[in-house]
């Protein structure tokens, strides 16, 4: 859009960058109201609906809609929170770890939905206060379990170590497990969607800029850009609903790992 | 020729992480052509690499972006 104003006003070709992420408020006045922010409220309106609608006439013979709310449900309860948490105790987990899910895994595909195409994971704020949920969560499993001397001892000290191996461990593991986790978490999301949406406006805003600007051959270059654009969005369908079951995936480990005793 | 040195920086940083992918998704290929049962023992442990590995070409990204 930035580059249409940009050809009007006469000047050169403009590449895009992180500026393209900063939108405008949608009513003056409001603004912490971006796009963004609307879509994360109406995806959560979305996945509610769906679900509540999924889920409320449950019969023998499902329906289309039942049918796959719970072939989504079944998936993360089966592959993600019962195969690495256990069978005993995985019920208490899987609320969060499927909510995790779903809404992660809508946001990030509307970055491809027509007329919508923004992930709205692509801005750092999203991710920073789901992984600090997450965060929240498996320490405080993990003090819950095995107290917070426990907890920490086991992090810090596991063992079958020689134990002169401890020094270079011990401060490892832990910057390891209470700040480089969240940290990695946090960013694998956010990187994944800001790199996928700009590569996705390279391509397309490149491609129109060659179309309209362009001469000659130029022109019919151009096509070559669009067919990229295209491709590379269902590759981004790809990464997204990959990023999402990644991110609860590793919820799921990091659980896992607080209440076991030993790694 | 225009442009900073960061994008020249992430294609040298994002080599490791695309070598080290490549060699997760062989060796779980492998793991599941030998033995075909083994795939949702694998798949997990195959995206936890992946997900690891890629996290430091991402770091990069990150980072020509910041710097």
């Amino acid at each position: 859009m930035s580059l249409v104003v940009l050809a009007e006003e006469g000047e050169g070709y403009n590449p895009p960058g992180s500026g393209d992420f900063k939108l405008p408020p949608i009513i003056e006045n409001l603004e912490w109201f971006t796009k963004p922010y609307l879509m994360a409220l109406i995806s959560v309106v979305i996945l509610v609906a769906f679900f509540y609608f999924a889920a409320r006439k449950p019969k023998m013979v499902p329906s289309r809609l039942q049918f796959a709310g719970e072939g989504i449900y079944g998936f993360v309860r089966r592959d993600l929170a019962r195969d690495i948490i256990g069978s005993a105790e995985f019920m208490k987990f899987l609320p969060l770890i499927f909510s995790l899910f779903i809404f992660i895994a809508l946001n990030n595909v509307f970055g491809i939905i027509p007329f919508i195409q923004f992930p709205t994971m692509s801005l750092i704020g999203f991710p920073i206060a789901l992984t600090l949920i997450v965060w929240i969560v498996y320490n405080w499993v993990g003090i819950r379990r095995q107290g917070p001397i426990g907890y920490f001892k086991n992090m810090m000290f596991p063992p079958g170590v020689p134990s002169w191996v401890y020094i270079l461990l011990a401060p490892l593991e832990l910057v390891s497990t209470v700040f480089v986790r969240p940290l990695t978490l946090s960013l694998r999301l956010f990187a994944n969607m800001f790199a996928g949406h700009l590569l996705l406006i390279v391509f397309i805003l490149g491609g129109e800029y060659m179309l309209l600007e362009g001469e000659g051959i130029v022109k019919v270059l151009s096509i070559g850009a669009f067919a990229m654009g295209i491709v590379m969005t269902f590759f981004e369908l790809l990464v997204q609903v990959l990023q999402a079951y990644i991110f609860a995936l590793l919820t799921a480990l990091y659980i896992a790992g607080a209440m076991s005793e030993e790694h | 020729m225009e442009g900073t040195l960061n994008a020249v920086g992430y294609g040298l940083a994002a080599i490791g992480p695309g070598i080290g992918v490549g060699l997760i998704f062989a060796a779980y290929i492998q793991g599941v052509a030998r033995q075909p049962e083994a795939r949702s023992v694998l798949q997990p442990i195959a995206f936890l690499g992946f997900a690891l590995a890629e996290a430091l070409a991402l770091f990069g990204l990150v980072l020509a972006f910041v710097l």
